[in-house]
């Protein structure tokens, strides 16, 4: 029998946890993109059962990528042949997608990261470090307050023929500033641009900071999806901006990528737990260690009353138990 | 008189021979963790830097031992730390502690007031004989430690089981503790170099990887930031953890020389060649260690390090302004820097996050320099 051959990259956010299949040549497949709602391990076996219900029992895994902030959940519960940061993930999956590229924007849930590629390499990145301001839970926060869906902001953003200008450098000030503007009877519409306008430029006052910012670039993460954004950096920026096709799954096609790449040179099996793991009880749990006068905050992952793994402690006395054999055994033991 | 001091990485072994060896009644506060930082942050002012927080939070748990005296280390210089003591001095005061304060540090730069302030803490059972031994025996196990964390930095990147080297790092650390003789210091040393080389041959034989391949990362930043760990979320480790190469360019026995004792002392790597190598970019001085930071910059740019780490805590002035001048040397030597800032707001994910980039970054761009290859080539490594 004929079986598909796919590998499988998954990123793990605070907002939206993507899942992304590409073959063997590197040909994305399919994609799905899920809201994490805080809720991480139940949104992995959800994604898990709908890619399970798409792609049917002719299909095999042949190498896993995971990252996002929990990338290392992710790793744990699907069984991951790459663990990798996000900041490498976007890099790789923009410069396959056009190695020419030099600037990557990426707006996500709840973090904003500029990447400079020269050359096809990673020369320089930054993150935001304390504010969320301009991310994508503060846009969704106001277009839930505004009463508008998410969707419909940017192009509302886009009608705007004078945007009001927001106070940017502080998510709560924004806030109030917006209530302001709207009530001295400003248009929706100009007030949404206005916050497009500042969003952008605390982006790049903060993260862009002393950054060179050359063509092409690529802007990516859920935010791209708003039209009204991508405007106000190409003002900003005075050069076109590029959202790649797949903008809201980069993270998860880099991871797909990192995969696959390994599987070529190395050539391992994967260590996939299979499919059915969306039909397993999984739970976490953490306690304080009293071993020593660290009080690790201990994290542990179960599986039907097994231990997957355990992490946060200093010394190794928990997470020893997380070696590969063990965590075959436990999917043996569980029926793969 | 029961004397408490501030935890700054291992400068508490250092601190507490000094005080065993002068008779003087101590405890040690416990280690910083979250609780430390709580109850410093609640005594402190928001916009004070983290150093100040933890300080207070050492104290206070200190005071819970028995405490009633602080010793600190003082400054001259623009940099908010050297009026710490006295600050701390009065929030504790004002918090119900009844601290006295004894800040080491030549006031007005005068050596005369640094002697007045260890004869202070020193009391009157000690002659100035017996005082100088006890400091020349401290200083010299500074160097030691600062000798043997050295070490370490240079041997995590190589072995594979991480666990084993803090566990062998610990044991060094508290086998130096207990030395209390030149010879004792000596002693450690070759035990320690000795357990290396064999463990070197006998546990990992074929697993010990080769120097040649490491990436070489230079620290650079803040002392207080640098050499304490539960600050700094531990970078140093996390870097060697991932096969990083790791030199620090300030240590606590060439800061303690330089600083409180005003270069009558060099102690282990000596920081004043920085002074010289950051002229280009910044010609005097501006308080703090940013001077020291750009310095060491220069260096680790000159002797040819794939990069650069620098760490400071939110609101450091001479810090901030070592960190707008880093990118011109960036530019000249073309070695990347990355620059954290850390307050009690930093989780430890995010920093890892960027550290893993960070190296991923110093391994592809090493690759692509030698092999010309782009970066498709070297995902998944």
């Amino acid at each position: 029998m004929l079986v598909d051959k796919y590998f499988l990259g998954v990123d793990v956010g605070s907002v939206s946890t993507n899942f992304v299949l590409i073959d063997e040549e590197g040909h994305l497949v399919d994609s799905l993109y899920l809201r994490t709602q805080g809720r991480p391990m139940q949104t992995i076996q959800e994604g898990m059962k709908n890619l399970r219900q798409k792609i049917g029992g002719k299909a095999e895994i042949i190498g896993v990528g995971t990252t996002g902030s929990a990338r290392q959940l992710a790793a744990t519960l699907l069984g991951a042949d790459v663990v990798k940061n996000e900041i490498t993930a976007h890099a790789v999956a923009a410069s396959r997608i056009d190695p020419s590229v030099q600037t990557i924007l990426e707006i996500g849930g709840q973090d904003s990261k500029i990447i400079l590629l020269r050359n096809g390499v990673v020369v320089d990145f930054a993150m935001n470090t304390v504010c969320a301001a301009g991310t994508g839970s503060f846009l969704d926060q106001q277009a839930a307050r505004l009463g508008i869906p998410i969707d419909e902001f940017g192009k509302l953003a886009l009608q705007g023929t004078h945007p009001v200008r927001i106070a940017g450098r502080c998510s709560v000030f924004a806030e109030s500033d917006m209530i302001h503007k709207q009530q001295l009877g400003h248009s929706l519409p100009d007030i949404l641009a206005g916050l497009c306008q500042a969003m952008v430029r605390n982006y790049l006052n903060n993260v862009g900071k002393n950054k060179e910012i050359l063509g092409p670039i690529f802007f990516q993460g859920g935010v791209a999806a708003n039209p009204g954004i991508r405007r106000a950096f190409e003002n900003e920026l005075n050069q076109k901006v590029i959202v790649p096709e797949h903008f809201s799954v980069m993270g998860a096609l880099g991871a797909a990528y990192l995969a696959q790449e390994k599987y070529q040179q190395q050539g391992l099996s994967t260590k996939f737990r299979g499919m059915k793991i969306s039909e397993s009880n999984f739970q976490a749990r953490s306690f304080d260690c009293q071993g020593c006068s660290n009080q690790c905050e201990v994290v542990e992952i179960r599986q039907e009353e097994q231990t997957l793994t355990r992490w946060g402690d200093r010394c190794g006395k928990w997470s020893v138990i997380s070696s590969y054999t063990q965590e075959k055994e436990i999917t043996e033991a569980s029926g793969k | 008189m029961k004397v408490t001091f501030p935890h700054m990485g291992n400068a508490w072994i250092v601190i507490q021979t000094l005080l065993e060896c002068l008779n003087v009644d101590y405890v040690t506060p416990p280690p910083n963790s979250k609780e430390t930082l709580n109850i410093g942050t609640q005594l402190a002012p928001e916009s004070a830097c983290l150093p100040l927080k933890l300080n207070l939070g050492n104290f206070v748990q200190g005071a819970a031992l028995g405490a009633d005296t602080a010793l600190i280390t003082g400054g001259v210089g623009p940099c908010r730390f050297g009026y710490y003591g006295e600050l701390e001095k009065q929030i504790l005061q004002e918090a119900g502690y009844d601290f006295d304060v004894i800040t080491l540090e030549p006031p007005d730069g005068s050596i005369l007031g640094l002697l007045q302030r260890i004869r202070k803490l020193a009391g009157p059972k000690n002659n100035w004989r017996k005082i100088t031994q006890a400091l020349l025996f401290a200083y010299r196990k500074s160097v030691a430690l600062d000798r043997i964390e050295n070490t370490f930095h240079g041997y995590r990147p190589l072995v594979p089981d991480s666990n084993r080297v803090d566990q062998l790092y610990d044991e060094a650390r508290m086998n130096l503790l207990q030395a209390m003789s030149e010879q004792g210091i000596t002693e450690v040393l070759n035990w320690l170099s000795d357990k290396i080389q064999e463990e070197k041959v006998c546990s990992y034989g074929e697993n010990y990887r080769d120097k040649k391949n490491t990436l070489r990362v230079g620290v650079v930043g803040e002392i207080y930031t640098v050499l304490e760990p539960y600050v700094s979320m531990e970078i140093e480790k996390e870097l060697g953890n991932l096969g990083v190469l790791v030199d620090r360019s300030i240590y606590l026995s060439g800061w303690v020389g330089q600083h409180v004792f005003r270069g009558l002392a060099q102690g282990y790597k000596p920081i004043k060649p920085y002074y010289s190598l950051a002229k280009p970019y910044l010609n005097h001085f501006v308080g703090g260690h940013a001077m020291e930071t750009v310095g060491a910059a220069v260096k680790y740019a000159q002797e040819g390090y794939d990069g650069l780490v620098q760490l400071l805590p939110l609101g450091c002035m001479p810090e901030i302004v070592a960190a707008s001048i880093l990118p011109k040397v960036q530019e000249d030597y073309g070695i990347p820097i990355m620059t954290l800032t850390v307050d009690e707001h930093t989780g430890k994910a995010g920093v890892l996050t960027r550290v893993e980039a960070f190296v991923d970054l110093l391994e592809r761009s090493r690759i692509y320099k030698d092999h010309k290859e782009g970066v498709l080539e070297l995902a998944g490594r």
